[in-house]
C-alpha cells in the first residue's frame, strides 16, 4: 500500500492503495463516485473515461500511481442536473441515450475531442468514438448531441 | 415515525413524503388478477410446471387499490410497479401514465419500482409486456382510473355536491362551474389507505383528453445521469461491505478437483475463498484485492467437454433427431399442395448465437444474514429471483428481499441473475454484505446466449405466382433460461453450484395444434391465415399452412436475447418472402400487400413505402455493374409476437462488392404500437432497435473452439461502436389511439436484418442466408452469383 495525492474534480484526496490499483477503482470505490463506469476493464469500450490533462483517458487501464498529482476531471466534475454542463444539456436536450450506463464515455470522449478540436468534422467525431461502445444503439443521437454541442460552444465563444 | 431497516433510502424517503407507515398491506391477497399475456417464455418444451413456458411472464399482480398507489398528506402520489426501467424509458412512461390517470402535474407522482417488499408481483419486466400489462385497462392503469374515481366520490361527499358536477385537475377535486370549491387530495385521504379494490368498470381517460400521458416528456432520469448521480446497481454501497470475485471454469463441462487455499493465503485483504460444488469466489475488503486473489487462486478442474465444430454447427443441428417438435399451425394440405404447384420454391437460413453483451458486466450486491437476506440486483424478474435465490440460499423465500436497481440496458437474461446468486453465496459464506462484479470475460463466456437457428422454407406457387402453401421447419436449442421460480441452474453460477439447468424433453412426432392461435415466436409467417380449428389469427391470405418448430440441446446456456425466437423467424420468412416476389418477378412490396390481410400490417408497409419514395420494381435493381459500390433497397415487416406492435422498414444500402462491406444509409421505418405513451421515446427505441438490429445483423456472432468459448471480449465480439458509421433514420408512428397498447421496444430489431438482406440482394442480386453479413459471406453470396 502505498498513499497518493489526487486531485478529482479540483478536491485534493490522499488515498493509501496499492500502486498497481486502476485508477477506475479508486474512484468508484474509495472516492464513491458514480460518473466512471466498469465497462469491460479492458480498455476497449470507454465506459471508464476520465479527463486527464485534457486527454481522454481509461481510468480502468491506469494505475493509480501513474496520474498521481494530476488533474482528474471526471463527470461529475462538469456539472449537477440542476446545473447541467452544456454537453451534458445537449445529450439531455437531444434525449441521447437509453440505458445511460455508456454515457460517461461517450461525454468525457467527446469533451476531450472537442476541447482540443473546437469544430470537429464528422469524420473527426467518428474517430474519438471509434472505441466507445453504446450497446442500446442511440449512435445516431448521440454524434448528433456532439455536433449540437460543438456547434452552441463555438456560438458562445464568438458572441 | 417509525424506521424500518429492511428500507431502501429512496423507499422510505417515498414513504416519508407520502406520510405513510410501513405498507405492510401492500402485498397481502388472497385473490388473483391474472394479467393478460399467456406465458410465452420458450414455447413449449416440456419443463416442469411454475417455469419457463408455464411461468407467466406478468405475475399476479394485486387486486387492491393500495398495493398500487398512495396518496400523501401533501397531496403527492406514490406508485408502485412491477415493471422496471431497463434503459427503454419505461420509468419515465409509467410516471407519465399515473399523472395522467390522477390529475396530477407529474413532479408530484413518485414511482417506486420492483421491490419485493414494497411492489406488487409483477413476473418478469421482459418480452414488450410492460405496455400491454400496465398500459391498458388493468393493474397500473386500472389503478390510476380507480383512484381518481375514488377521489372524485370523496370529493363530492366532502363539498356536498354531486359527482357529475366535479372534475379531478391538478390534484384537487374541484367544482366545474366554480373553482373556488375545491378540496385537494391530500385532504380527501393523505396518508389513509383507499381499502379498495381494482374496479373493472372504472373509465380510463380518452386518449383525447391526455395532457401528460402522448406527450414527449424528457426521460426523467437523464439530468442525474449525464452528471454521474443516478445509482445503478454498480453504485450500492452499503456498510461493512466486502468485494468478491468469481472464479468460472476454463471450459464448459469443467469441474473443479481441487482449490489451493494456501495460494492465496496472504494476500493483503483476502477475507474467504468460497466453494460450493463446482462453484467458486474469493472475498476480500477491497475489489482490486478480491480481483487480485481470484487471479491468483490456484484452482484445478478437469478437462472440458469437446464443442462441436463451430464450421459446420448448422448442418449438425439440422440432422439431430433428438428432438422437441411442436406444430404451431399444420392445415394437413401442404404436402398435397407442394406437390400440385406450378412451382416449388425452397431456401435454408442460418443465424448464429448471440449474446446480450452488456456494456457493463453484470453486478449485485447482497447482505445474507441466518436467517434472512437482501439482495439489490438488476434482475428483471425479483419475485422469481427471490424464489430462486431461497432454493440456493437454503432460506424461506418471506426471508428473502429482492431490491430492483438498474443495470446496464439487459435485452434479455443477461448476467443480472447468475451474478445475483454469486454475491449471496459469497455473503453468506462471510456473514458480510458482499459487492459482485462480473470481468468481462466471465460474463461473456457463460451467459446465456440468444441461440442459434437454422430454418427451411418451401412454397408453393400458382401459375400466376401467388403463393398457395407455406411450410416451415425449424431447428434451434435450448440449455437452461430465465431462472423462473424453481430452477436457479438455469443460469451458471445456479449450475456451478449444483442445481441442474432445465432442458427440452424430446418429443416426436409433434402433437397437432390445438387451443388458440398463438405467434409469440413469429415462428408463423406474415402471408399465412393461421388458423387453428376454424379460427384463425394470422394475417395473411395463404390457408395452406405447415410451421413446425424442433428443439434440441444446447451446449452453450440460452435464454432470451431482445426478440427471442422473433427476430430469427423473421429474418427467414421475410427474407424468404422477397426470394418469392424475385422468382415472381414482383416488387417486393407490392407482393407482400398482395399476401397479407390483416390492414394495420399493410398500413405500415404502406406508410414505410411511402415515406421511404419506395421505388416500386422488382428486384434485383437490374443494369448494376457487378465490381464496385452497389446500392439498393429492401423491406421487411412484421406484427411482433402475432399481437404485440406493427413494424415495416424500408433500409437503403451500399454494398461494395470489392470487399464484401455493407454500409446501411437510410432506414424509413413505419411502427404502430396503438396509442403513443411518449413519441420521443418511442422513436428513440426504434432507432435503438435498428442500431441493435444492424449491429446483431453485420457482426455480432458467439464464436468457439475445442471447448471454450472464444468471442469474450470486445475484440473478439466486434459490436456496432459509437464511431462506426450509421444510416440516416426516419421513422413514422401510426397512433392508434382506439387501440390496445402494444409494446415497442422490439419491433423495429426484428426486421432489421431481413431488410437489410433483402437490400443487398436489391443492390448486387446476391442473396445472404447466413447471419451475420460479415464481409467474409458477402464476398461468398457474390462469387455464388454465377
Amino acid at each position: 500500500m502505498s498513499v497518493f495525492n489526487l486531485t478529482v474534480n479540483g478536491r485534493a484526496h490522499t488515498v493509501d492503495v496499492d500502486p498497481a490499483t486502476p485508477l477506475l477503482y479508486v474512484l468508484s470505490d474509495d472516492l464513491a463516485l458514480r460518473g466512471p463506469k466498469f465497462g469491460c476493464g479492458l480498455g476497449q469500450c470507454g465506459a471508464c473515461t476520465v479527463i486527464v490533462k485534457g486527454d481522454a483517458v481509461r481510468s480502468c487501464s491506469v494505475p493509480v500511481k501513474a496520474v498521481a498529482g494530476a488533474e482528474i476531471t471526471t463527470l461529475e466534475g462538469l456539472g449537477s442536473p440542476e446545473n447541467l454542463h452544456p454537453i451534458q444539456k445537449a445529450f439531455v436536450d437531444e434525449q441521447a441515450m437509453q440505458c445511460g450506463f455508456c454515457i460517461n464515455g461517450v461525454i468525457m470522449t467527446a469533451k476531450a475531442l472537442v476541447d482540443r478540436t473546437p469544430n470537429p468534422s464528422d469524420a473527426q467525431i467518428r474517430q474519438a468514438l471509434a472505441t466507445v461502445l453504446c450497446r442500446c444503439g442511440a449512435h445516431v443521437r448521440m454524434v448528433a448531441a456532439i455536433r449540437k454541442y460543438a456547434q452552441e460552444r463555438q456560438t458562445r465563444r464568438t458572441a | 415515525m417509525t424506521r424500518s431497516t429492511s428500507m431502501t433510502h429512496d423507499a422510505q424517503a417515498a414513504l416519508d413524503a407520502a406520510g405513510l407507515t410501513r405498507r405492510d398491506f401492500v402485498r397481502r391477497s388472497g385473490l388473483l388478477i391474472v394479467a393478460f399475456s399467456a406465458a410465452r417464455a420458450a414455447g413449449d418444451l416440456g419443463l416442469v410446471p411454475d417455469t419457463l413456458s408455464a411461468q407467466g411472464i406478468n405475475g399476479p399482480g394485486s387486486p387492491q387499490l393500495d398495493a398500487w398507489l398512495a396518496i400523501g398528506a401533501d397531496g403527492r402520489v406514490t406508485a408502485y410497479t412491477g415493471k422496471c426501467e431497463l434503459g427503454t424509458g419505461l420509468y419515465t412512461a409509467q410516471t407519465q401514465l399515473v399523472a395522467e390517470e390522477l390529475c396530477v402535474p407529474i413532479d408530484r407522482v413518485r414511482l417506486i419500482q420492483c421491490d419485493t417488499s414494497m411492489t406488487p408481483d409483477q413476473g418478469t419486466t421482459s418480452g414488450a409486456q410492460s405496455h400491454p400489462t400496465n398500459f391498458n385497462k388493468a393493474n397500473l392503469a386500472l389503478a390510476g382510473a380507480t383512484a381518481r374515481e375514488a377521489l372524485l366520490q370523496l370529493g363530492a361527499k366532502r363539498l356536498g355536491m354531486p359527482v357529475e358536477s366535479l372534475v379531478a385537475i391538478d390534484g384537487t377535486v374541484r367544482a366545474k362551474s366554480d373553482a373556488s370549491k375545491s378540496v385537494g387530495y391530500g385532504d380527501l385521504i393523505g396518508g389513509q389507505k383507499f381499502n379498495l379494490m381494482l374496479n373493472r368498470a372504472a373509465a380510463r381517460k380518452p386518449v383525447s383528453e391526455w395532457k401528460v400521458l402522448g406527450t414527449s416528456v424528457p426521460r426523467l432520469d437523464f439530468p442525474a445521469i449525464v452528471t454521474g448521480q443516478f445509482e445503478y446497481v454498480h453504485n450500492v454501497r452499503v456498510a461493512g461491505m466486502a468485494h468478491g470475485r468469481v472464479v468460472r471454469p476454463p471450459a464448459l463441462g469443467a469441474t473443479l478437483t481441487a482449490v489451493d487455499e494456501s495460494s492465496v493465503q496472504g494476500l493483503p485483504g483476502v477475507l474467504k475463498v468460497v466453494v460450493r460444488k463446482n462453484w467458486v469466489g474469493v472475498v476480500a475488503e477491497k475489489p482490486w484485492q478480491a480481483e487480485q486473489a481470484a487471479r491468483q487462486l490456484k484452482a484445478t478442474w478437469s478437462a472440458g467437454t469437446a464443442l462441436p465444430d463451430q464450421g459446420t454447427f448448422h448442418e449438425r443441428l439440422h440432422s439431430q433427431t433428438a428432438t422437441r417438435d411442436a406444430l404451431s399451425v399444420d392445415s394437413g394440405d401442404v404436402e398435397a399442395k407442394l406437390a400440385s404447384a406450378a412451382k416449388v420454391i425452397k431456401a435454408t437460413y442460418r443465424h448464429p448465437y448471440q449474446m446480450h453483451a452488456s456494456i457493463a458486466t453484470a453486478c449485485a450486491v447482497a447482505d445474507v444474514k441466518t436467517d434472512a437476506a437482501t439482495i439489490y440486483s438488476a434482475t428483471q424478474a425479483v419475485y422469481p429471483l427471490r424464489s430462486t435465490m431461497a432454493m440456493v440460499l437454503g432460506l424461506k423465500p418471506e426471508g428473502v428481499r429482492i431490491i430492483f436497481r438498474q443495470g446496464p440496458g439487459c435485452y434479455g437474461v443477461n448476467g443480472a441473475d447468475a451474478v445475483s446468486y454469486d454475491a449471496a453465496l459469497m455473503s453468506q459464506a462471510v456473514g458480510r454484505p458482499v459487492r459482485v462484479q462480473l470481468a468481462r470475460k466471465d460474463e461473456m463466456a457463460w451467459e446465456n446466449y440468444g441461440p442459434a437457428y437454422v430454418i427451411d422454407e418451401r412454397v408453393g406457387l400458382d401459375a400466376n405466382g401467388t403463393i398457395v402453401c407455406w411450410d416451415y421447419q425449424g431447428w434451434t436449442l435450448q440449455r437452461g433460461n430465465r431462472p423462473g421460480g424453481n430452477a436457479p441452474g438455469n443460469v451458471v453460477s445456479g449450475m456451478l453450484a449444483g442445481f441442474e439447468p432445465q432442458m427440452a424433453q424430446p418429443r416426436s412426432p409433434a402433437p397437432a395444434p390445438t387451443g388458440e392461435f398463438d405467434n409469440g415466436n413469429n415462428t408463423v409467417p406474415n402471408s399465412v391465415t393461421g388458423c387453428i380449428g376454424g379460427m384463425c389469427g394470422g394475417t395473411g391470405t395463404v390457408a395452406s399452412e405447415r410451421v413446425l418448430s424442433r428443439t434440441v440441446a444446447s451446449p452453450f446456456f440460452t435464454g432470451p436475447l431482445r426478440s427471442p425466437a422473433r427476430l430469427q423467424n423473421t429474418f427467414a420468412h421475410e427474407s424468404f418472402m422477397d426470394e418469392i416476389a424475385a422468382s415472381a418477378k414482383a416488387d417486393p412490396v407490392a407482393y407482400r400487400l398482395r399476401h397479407l390481410s390483416d390492414p394495420r400490417l399493410r398500413d405500415v408497409v404502406t406508410a414505410a413505402a411511402g415515406k421511404a419514395g419506395w421505388d416500386a420494381r422488382p428486384s434485383p435493381r437490374t443494369g448494376s455493374r457487378r465490381t464496385g459500390v452497389a446500392t439498393g433497397r429492401g423491406i421487411a415487416c412484421v406484427l411482433y409476437e402475432g399481437d404485440n406492435g406493427y413494424c415495416a422498414l424500408v433500409t437503403e444500402v451500399e454494398v461494395n462488392q470489392d470487399t464484401g462491406l455493407v454500409l446501411v444509409k437510410r432506414c424509413v421505418a413505419a411502427i404502430d404500437v396503438g396509442p403513443v405513451s411518449n413519441p420521443n421515446g418511442l422513436r428513440n427505441q426504434l432507432e435503438g432497435g435498428l442500431i441493435h438490429g444492424m449491429s446483431r445483423a453485420l457482426r455480432e456472432e458467439v464464436t468457439w473452439s475445442g471447448d471454450r468459448v472464444t468471442s469474450i471480449d470486445w475484440r473478439t465480439y466486434r459490436p456496432w461502436f459509437v464511431g462506426d458509421p450509421v444510416p440516416v433514420i426516419e421513422s413514422v408512428i401510426v397512433n392508434r389511439p382506439d387501440a390496445p397498447a402494444t409494446g415497442a421496444g422490439e419491433t423495429s430489431i426484428t426486421v432489421t436484418a431481413a431488410s437489410i438482406g433483402n437490400a443487398i440482394f436489391d443492390a448486387t442480386g446476391a442473396r445472404l442466408r447466413q447471419l451475420p453479413f460479415t464481409p467474409e459471406r458477402v464476398k461468398a453470396a457474390l462469387a455464388a452469383r454465377g
